[in-house]
């Protein structure tokens, strides 16, 4: 098992022509990634050209589902066309809709979300670097390369950062049951707790590695969540103890505002519950190791 | 992005919000004019984008329109917080019986628009959270159905509006949501509302923040960006498309991604140095990108060493090592650098830095501890 993404993914690409969208498609198809079709309107019964066999273009999602049975989708669509890209792929019946794209209108979240929330749809991102189960599925932009597979089940608001902690438990040999990154963004379709539920029923999931920041309130309601309702030891890391108050660090909702969001809060929430806080990322991996 | 007050104030007018009658002047000589038209007491308000301004000494009361001019001519070109005073807004003082806070911002947590009132009005907000907060209402928002009426009233109870108010109040909501909506803002608020002695209800103070994601499809707000409201480096920045906001250390950072990047300072920060900044140059970024941010980083004064921090995926630590040298070509500079580059064509990157004497780290931890020691000069 592992989460959200497996062998059994069939996955459209909605921005297949686009050069974000064709380059990731040929990496994501490289790892193995069933990846069975791609979106573009107006771009219908072209091809992207693969080693792998050739992959179909469609004029909508509606159709590509007709033709393929994807069951995801992954959205590299330009930021102003997002919104519609999502609503699109959940209005067509896929199930889990993973969205790269960066710089969403806040507003154009909480209309897709508001939509969402009545579907059986689940969204991962947006402004996301998606996710991967190590040698079955990757659904995202990440290096292929840094997986391995295992059952350290790893969640993060952060994409290099993601990258980094990964590397350092490959590094040390333990291996990845999932990853996934839910995004930087201060309305995303899928928040920590649910990650962590997800990890909590998979039962090759034995650990599990959560990378927060600044800005929000996603990772104290998390140690609530862990506190309540986790069996499986979790180990966290909290970017941006440094950060200044009332500025955006890069992520649209990495702000501390109002005196709210701060690293040291959400590190306090973890430790109080029990949950170790890593001072550097690598050292995720190594408080991980020493549980194993 | 942050708007001015009057600014603000104009947008909220615009959807039928009751503001004090008043102009802006940029002169002396202007803001008498202004306040003859007005007639009687006015407010001299300086238009700085930081909060403060009062205490600052920056609104001042004037009793006719001599006052206003002088005190025009003091509030001018003043200094708050770092910024130049180069507007001043001249209002029409009112008669303040009561005053209340009003807000629209989103909530992560429910995903959506939320107002918040407040009794309390004309101190901060976040200072009413913090000492008193049963004083604030929170009215969650249906981002489809909008605002209801019935909401809106309910507002004005529980704020001890009197009845003969709330007609008036229900209309200044629904302009303020309007407004909110309209200009795709993460913020849009009046503090304080104010019930004057006459009656009315007139908003005057506001505030606007943009969410600047949106700013492609409003195309005349992206207009009224003030300068000031960056330093030339972030303003720079913006423009090739690079995350970067100035800090006060001395360790400048250049990292690809934003939450390493918030590490990367952190982490600085734990062996015992300062970072000068926050630097995300992004996925992807070639020579040219490199060549930039480096010039950014090296134009602080401050800035004792450089540390690039890269975890190639998308971005390839060769292209970010040509970058590395080329830039030091074209920015003279004696500021020893310290680069960890991990991942794609990490050989070949660090291959590429040996061979200028640039040294190099392999993991993040051995990094800033060595970008701390050149900082010191050891």
């Amino acid at each position: 098992m592992s989460i959200l993404v497996n062998s059994n993914t069939r996955l459209i690409v909605q921005g297949i022509t686009g050069r974000e969208g064709r380059f990731h498609t040929l990496q994501m198809k490289d790892y193995g990634t069933n990846v069975v079709g791609g979106v573009t309107p107006g771009k219908g019964g072209d091809w992207v050209e693969s080693e792998g066999g050739n992959i179909p273009v469609f004029d909508t999602v509606k159709e590509s589902i007709a033709a393929t049975e994807a069951n995801t989708s992954i959205i590299y669509v330009p930021a102003p066309y997002a919104a519609d890209a999502i609503m699109e792929a959940a209005d067509a019946g896929i199930e889990l809709i993973v969205c790269i794209t960066e710089g969403v209108p806040v507003l154009d979240m909480v209309r897709v979300q508001s939509v969402l929330r009545q579907t059986n749809a689940r969204l991962i991102g947006p402004n996301c670097p998606g996710l991967t189960t190590p040698d079955e599925a990757k659904v995202g932009i990440m290096p292929a390369h840094i997986h391995q597979k295992g059952s350290v089940g790893l969640v993060s608001r952060s994409g290099t950062l993601t990258y980094e902690v990964v590397q350092a438990l490959t590094d040390k040999g333990i291996g990845q049951s999932t990853a996934v990154g839910i995004g930087g963004d201060p309305i995303i379709g899928t928040k920590f707790i649910d990650v962590l539920e997800l990890f909590e029923n998979d039962p090759e999931t034995e650990q599990v590695a959560l990378i927060g920041e600044i800005g929000g309130t996603d990772e104290q309601k998390a140690a609530e969540f862990i506190a309540k309702h986790m069996t499986k030891p979790v180990t966290a890391f909290i970017a941006g103890r440094t950060a200044p108050p009332g500025k955006r660090m890069g992520h649209a909702g990495a702000i501390i505002e109002g005196g709210e969001g701060t690293a040291t809060e959400k590190i306090a929430a973890f430790e109080a519950i029990g949950v170790k806080v890593a001072t550097l990322p690598e050292e995720v991996a190594t408080l991980i190791a020493e549980r194993m | 992005m942050k708007l001015h007050e009057y600014q603000s104030k104009r947008i909220f007018a615009d959807h039928g919000v009751p503001i004090p009658q008043g102009d802006i002047a940029t002169t002396p000589e202007q803001a008498r004019i202004i306040a003859e038209k007005i007639g009687g007491k006015v407010v001299v308000k300086s238009q700085v984008l930081v909060g403060g301004r009062g205490k600052a000494g920056g609104i001042k009361l004037a009793k006719d329109a001599d006052e206003a001019e002088e005190l025009a001519r003091q509030i001018l070109g003043m200094d708050i917080k770092g910024l130049t005073v180069e507007t001043v807004l001249i209002d029409q003082a009112a008669n303040i019986k009561k005053e209340i806070y009003l807000g629209v911002v989103i909530d992560r947590a429910l995903q959506k628009p939320i107002i918040i009132g407040s009794s309390e009005g004309g101190v901060e907000i976040e200072e009413v959270a913090k000492t008193k907060p049963e004083a604030i209402i929170h009215l969650p928002i249906g981002i489809r159905t909008g605002l209801m009426d019935y909401q809106a009233r309910n507002l004005a109870h529980d704020l001890g509006l009197r009845r003969t108010h709330i007609t008036q109040f229900v209309g200044i909501v629904e302009g303020l949501y309007r407004a909110f909506i309209s200009t795709d803002a993460s913020l849009a608020e009046i503090n304080p509302l104010v019930v004057t002695g006459e009656g009315k209800l007139l908003a005057v103070d506001g505030k606007i923040v943009l969410d600047d994601n949106a700013l492609f499809r409003h195309p005349n707000l992206n207009k009224l960006r003030d300068i000031q409201e960056e330093t030339p480096s972030e303003r720079e920045a913006r423009k090739i498309d690079i995350n970067f906001i100035k800090l006060d250390g001395e360790i400048g950072c250049m990292v690809n991604g934003a939450g390493l990047a918030m590490a990367t300072m952190d982490i600085t920060k734990h062996y015992g140095g300062e970072p000068a900044n926050f630097l995300d140059i992004g996925g992807g970024a070639k020579a040219d990108k490199v060549t930039a941010a480096l010039r950014i980083i090296l134009d602080d004064p401050k800035v004792k060493a450089v540390l690039f921090n890269i975890f190639g995926g998308i971005t390839r630590c060769d292209e970010v090592a040509k970058g590395i040298l080329e830039a030091l070509e074209q920015v003279q500079t004696n500021v020893p650098m310290v680069a960890r580059l991990v991942g794609t064509n990490e050989e070949e990157g660090r291959r590429i830095l040996a061979e200028a004497n640039i040294p190099t780290a392999s993991s993040l931890g051995e990094a800033a501890e060595k970008a701390v020691a050149l900082a010191r000069g050891v």
